[in-house]
């Protein structure tokens, strides 16, 4: 089971928190800071596995973001490497070539993805294109209940003119 | 609505957050929004609802309160459209965890939600619920999610398996109800579904044992199936890693198939082959088909023992462990510590590429390495292991030093094949990472030197030859501190030289140089300058030549800030300055410690509660044992716990029961050794003691105003507690001569004759008595011991003891050798009180231990023959 997401850019600044086990405020804070110190600092060639309190964290580091997931000790490393690519692969596809600046500024829209990929720590959907699939269905409801909602106040508009 | 109070947009907010320069500047940009937010929430304002919630959360993100905007995640998810409902949820899962009871609230609108016509509505609370749900909502909602199991798109499907994990986990006894519908969603050909359908059905089999049992009666065969066509199906873009497909699935299909063979040998046969398959067809050369055959690994490990699947699977470890990538040596170090216990043999073949490991720079390798060198080790390898291991504790980083060694002086302390073999080993550890060694490690190198007598010599030169390179390593300095000033006269005349040692030459003041450095060092701690002091005390007995220098030193410290230096520091000078005649007896060396005792102790066991039976048994308070327990224990937990101690407590017990057993015979050795502690235990305790010894202290110090009486407070001191005391060789009434004259005894009380009390064919012990007028109770006697023989006894030593109702003490003998041909006598002072003056007689058991041509000899008798009215 994976225990939280986080993304964190390289100077240490949080971009994506995802809690599936409950850590309270404090904690979290207390966490971030303690796994940044420790993925941020350690070298290239090292590794993507940190133990940490018990748990294993596994990182990779896609440009300047680092993706982090935390699982139980006997969960495949491995395995998780792949989950967080695919996770990185469907926000390349929905931002076409994603930075770190639409995770930033559209980070709720990575939010909507990562809920179509993972659910109480457990993954969801292999296939990058059911994913895609869904998430842009959703934002086509959106934008069509904005439509609406345009068209209604230019009727009223008109209306009370 | 008033544009106004909407504020900025959230991409406008999120620019000035970042083009803020300072932590300050960010504050009051947050400040502003947060301050605009509250208002509109109080104003109840919809329009920009969702807005303000999206800008919340990332506020939130940045780490700042944002509580307030709970309630407005449950407006939003109370509202009727997707977008609010969207945003909504996405705010109720950021912003609140299971714990926060607002979370009750939204149960509602949940189930409404789970129950809506829009199926994206539904994917959407199915999402929040399995992601922040806590126990009652979990009781709450299961009969939904189990209907939407389902339902008929499998984007539902699969949401609801995945959130029925979450609720079985919170409530363990809804398992059942999950059983029948997870049997179908395992037949389902979509992907989702079926992934999610495998997860939830491995929740279920750890969560209960019937679940397990039902399904691998009901689903091994159809799951092996499963995994066949995945393993075989053509390639398929939708689904493909690195050409391989799905391997998502094929990993949950392995997690599951270990789940339901492990120990069961028939589930276990039927996954045979497709097993073997997996482990030999896998491409090996991508992340995705390694964390394949990771898990194949594991699954094999973990089912029950067929057909040479095994040795598949360590050869695949083999090969992972020689991989370059990293991760790839991570997680097969990792699972060869599961391998171990399987196939030790096996394992072992790969040693010196582990052992390379634990030197690796990836700190992650290097400790799962290090864990499993751990696990390795056995007394075949020990020796080359070790020693590879203490190599690299020298160019290790810092912070792997402390593991490392832990796990060296582990491995040395259980698996040593010689006590040379451990001393050196652990000497290095100290020497190179001293300051990593816990404090039992270093008492129990402690126990093993005292133990090993023949390396005394050996052990004290080693530690003086490393100390030199190494005075910076505090347990070093501690132990080798400890062992010069016990063994100090090894040191410098090179007794005890083993075939392998260079000679080497230390002057008295170079092993002295080695202490006041130590006690001088500004790192050095109580403890250590604790243990500096009592070595400085017993050098200036074994050095006498050096004995004003260690006075200087020991000087030093009378001004220390610290009670416990301070303190022995005044009475240490006091005994180098007054007391040089008894010095060498208050110094001895320490009794051999007890292995068994120490271990047994470090495993709970105390040692008090065995000394308190020998107190109840022998109806006397013994403080013998206690004291010297702290005297060993300077300040901290040293291992004393010395065997000596509850042994002379046993003999004393022997002595105490006069007239009804035989006293076993018993070596005069730590006799002999004891009764130098026996004085100083009052004197030198260090750290916490009984209340009667740190009484002593002050007692000793206020002697010299004390000196017009005639019973010294020592004397008194040990009358209370001791009832027999082993008279020290030395005349320890020199101690008491210090402080001035005592007032001749005045013998104004009735005479009475003489007595032999002890004659044997090589001894006779005559008893002179007298009476201090106005203390009828108490009787002094002279004992004048005579040689019968016409050899010279050495080592003399006279004990007595007495039953309950009397109180004895004895005072120091004028000698410890009795020259022969009765050419000169011993002569002590007793002095024995009589509780029950007039009713009962005095009667004594006595033991006489000397040395006679090197030989232990020892006299045991009764006196009974005092005359009546003592």
């Amino acid at each position: 089971m994976i225990h939280f997401v986080l993304l964190i850019s390289r100077q240490g600044k949080v971009r994506l928190t995802k809690w599936y086990s409950p850590y309270s405020q404090k904690e979290r804070s207390k966490v971030i800071r303690e796994l940044s110190g420790m993925i941020l600092t350690r070298g290239p060639k090292l590794c993507n596995f940190v133990e940490w309190r018990g748990f294993k964290v596994v990182y990779k580091r896609y440009a300047s973001l680092y993706f982090c997931m935390c699982i139980n000790q006997d969960d495949n490393e491995l395995e998780i490497l792949e989950v967080i690519h695919h996770f990185v692969e469907i926000l390349d596809r929905y931002f076409g070539s994603v930075c770190e600046l639409d995770l930033i500024f559209s980070f709720q829209k990575a939010y909507y993805m990562l809920d179509e990929i993972l659910i109480a720590g457990e993954l969801q959907e292999s296939s990058k294109k059911t994913v895609a699939r869904l998430v842009s269905a959703q934002d086509s409801l959106v934008e069509a209940a904005k439509e609406e909602a345009n068209s209604i106040s230019n009727i009223i508009a008109q209306a009370t003119k | 609505m008033n544009p106004f109070s909407s504020g900025t947009r959230l991409r406008d907010m999120i620019r000035a957050i970042r083009a803020c320069k300072t932590a300050a500047e960010e504050r009051a940009v947050v400040r502003k929004e947060c301050a605009l937010i509250r208002a509109a929430v109080s104003d109840n304002d919809n329009g920009y609802r969702h807005r303000n919630l999206a800008k919340l959360m990332f506020i939130h993100m940045l780490g700042y309160p944002t509580h307030f905007g709970q309630m407005e995640c449950l407006k939003l998810i109370a509202a009727p459209g997707f977008p609010e409902k969207r945003i909504g949820y996405l705010g109720l899962m950021l912003l609140l965890d299971e714990r926060q009871e607002v979370l009750m609230l939204v149960t509602n609108s949940l189930k409404q939600d789970l129950n809506h016509a829009n199926q994206y509505i539904v994917g959407l609370a199915l999402c929040a619920l399995g992601n922040i749900c806590s126990a009652e909502m979990a009781r709450d909602l299961a009969p939904e999610v189990e209907r939407l199991l389902h339902f008929r798109d499998p984007n539902i499907r699969k949401k609801a398996a995945l959130c029925s994990i979450r609720i079985v986990k919170k409530v363990p006894d809804l398992a059942e109800n999950f059983v029948n519908p997870v049997v179908s969603l395992l037949k389902e050909k979509h992907h989702g579904v079926l992934l999610t359908g495998i997860q939830l059905c491995t929740e279920l089999c750890n969560l209960s044992e019937e679940a397990l049992e039902y399904f691998r009666k009901k689903c091994t065969e159809g799951l092996v199936k499963v995994l066949k066509d995945v393993v075989n199906s053509s390639y398929a873009p939708e689904y493909d890693i690195s050409g391989i497909a799905d391997p998502f699935l094929h990993i949950r299909l392995l997690r599951l198939l270990r789940v339901l063979g492990h120990g069961d040998a028939d589930a276990s046969d039927s996954m045979n082959d497709i097993l073997a398959q997996v482990a030999t067809k896998t491409e090996s050369n991508k992340n995705a088909g390694n964390a394949i055959l990771y898990e194949c690994v594991e699954t094999i490990m973990s089912i029950e023992d067929v057909s040479g699947l095994r040795v598949l699977a360590i050869n695949i470890l083999g090969r992972f462990l020689s991989n370059r990538d990293n991760n790839i040596r991570y997680v097969a170090l990792n699972m060869l510590m599961k391998a171990v216990s399987i196939d030790d043999q096996a394992v072992q073949r790969h040693r010196a590429t582990i052992l390379e490991c634990v030197k690796d720079s990836d700190a992650s390798i290097r400790k799962r390495a290090l864990e499993l060198v751990y696990l390795l080790m056995n007394e075949t390898n020990v020796k080359a292991l070790a020693k590879e291991l203490i190599d690299y504790l020298q160019v290790s980083d810092q912070d792997f030093k402390g593991d490392l060694t832990a796990k060296i002086c582990s491995i040395v302390e259980k698996l040593s094949p010689d006590k040379i073999w451990y001393i050196d080993q652990m000497l290095k550890v100290l020497s190179e990472a001293g300051n990593h060694v816990k404090d039992e490690v270093w008492h129990a190198l402690i126990v093993v030197i005292t133990n090993a007598s023949n390396l005394h010599g050996y052990t004290v030169r080693s530690l003086y030859k490393a100390i030199q390179k190494s005075a910076d390593q505090a347990t070093l300095v501690r132990v080798a501190v400890w062992c010069i000033g016990e063994y100090g006269d090894m040191l410098i005349n090179n007794i005890g030289m083993l075939d392998l040692e260079d000679p080497i030459t230390v002057t008295e003041n170079d092993a002295v140089d080695v202490v006041e450095l130590a006690i001088k060092l500004h790192t050095s701690d109580l403890t250590t300058r604790a243990m500096c002091l009592i070595a400085l005390l017993k050098l200036s007995s074994r050095f006498p030549s050096c004995s004003q220098r260690i006075k200087n030193i020991v000087t030093q410290s009378k001004g220390s800030l610290l009670l416990e230096l301070q303190q022995r520091s005044i009475e240490f000078d006091s005994i180098i300055e007054k007391h040089q005649n008894i010095r060498s007896a208050l110094v001895e060396r320490m009794p051999v410690l007890d292995e068994a005792t120490f271990s047994g102790r470090k495993t709970g066991s105390i040692l008090a509660p065995a000394v308190s039976t020998i107190n109840s048994a022998s109806g006397v308070a013994i403080s013998a044992a206690a004291p010297l327990v702290d005297f060993i224990d300077i300040g901290a937990d040293e291992p004393a716990a010395a065997s000596p101690t509850s042994s002379g407590g046993n003999f004393l017990q022997d002595l105490l029961d006069v007239g009804t057993t035989p006293i076993p015979s018993q070596s005069g050795k730590t006799e002999a050794q004891k009764s130098g502690t026996d004085v100083l235990l009052d004197l030198l305790s260090i750290g916490p003691s009984p209340p009667q010894n740190s009484s002593s202290a002050p007692d000793l110090l206020s002697l010299s105003q004390d000196n017009k009486t005639s019973v010294s407070p020592l004397d008194s001191l040990s009358l209370a507690t001791v009832p027999a005391v082993q008279a020290s060789s030395t005349a320890m009434m020199d101690l008491l001569d210090g402080f001035g004259p005592s007032p001749p005894p005045t013998n104004n009380g009735p005479a009475y004759p003489p007595i032999v009390a002890f004659e044997s064919s090589s001894l006779r012990l005559t008893f002179n008595f007298s009476k201090q007028p106005g203390s009828p109770q108490e009787t002094h006697i002279e004992a004048d011991f005579t040689n019968k023989s016409s050899d010279v006894y050495t080592n003399f030593i006279f004990q007595a003891a007495v039953p309950k109702f009397l109180q004895l003490h004895l005072e120091p003998a004028s000698s410890n050798t009795l020259p022969g041909n009765a050419n000169g006598a011993i002569t002590q002072k007793l002095r024995v009180t009589n509780s029950q003056h007039g009713k009962k007689s005095i009667v004594m058991r006595i033991r006489i231990s000397y040395k006679l041509n090197n030989k232990d000899v020892l006299e045991e008798g009764q006196i009974s023959n005092f005359p009546r009215d003592l």
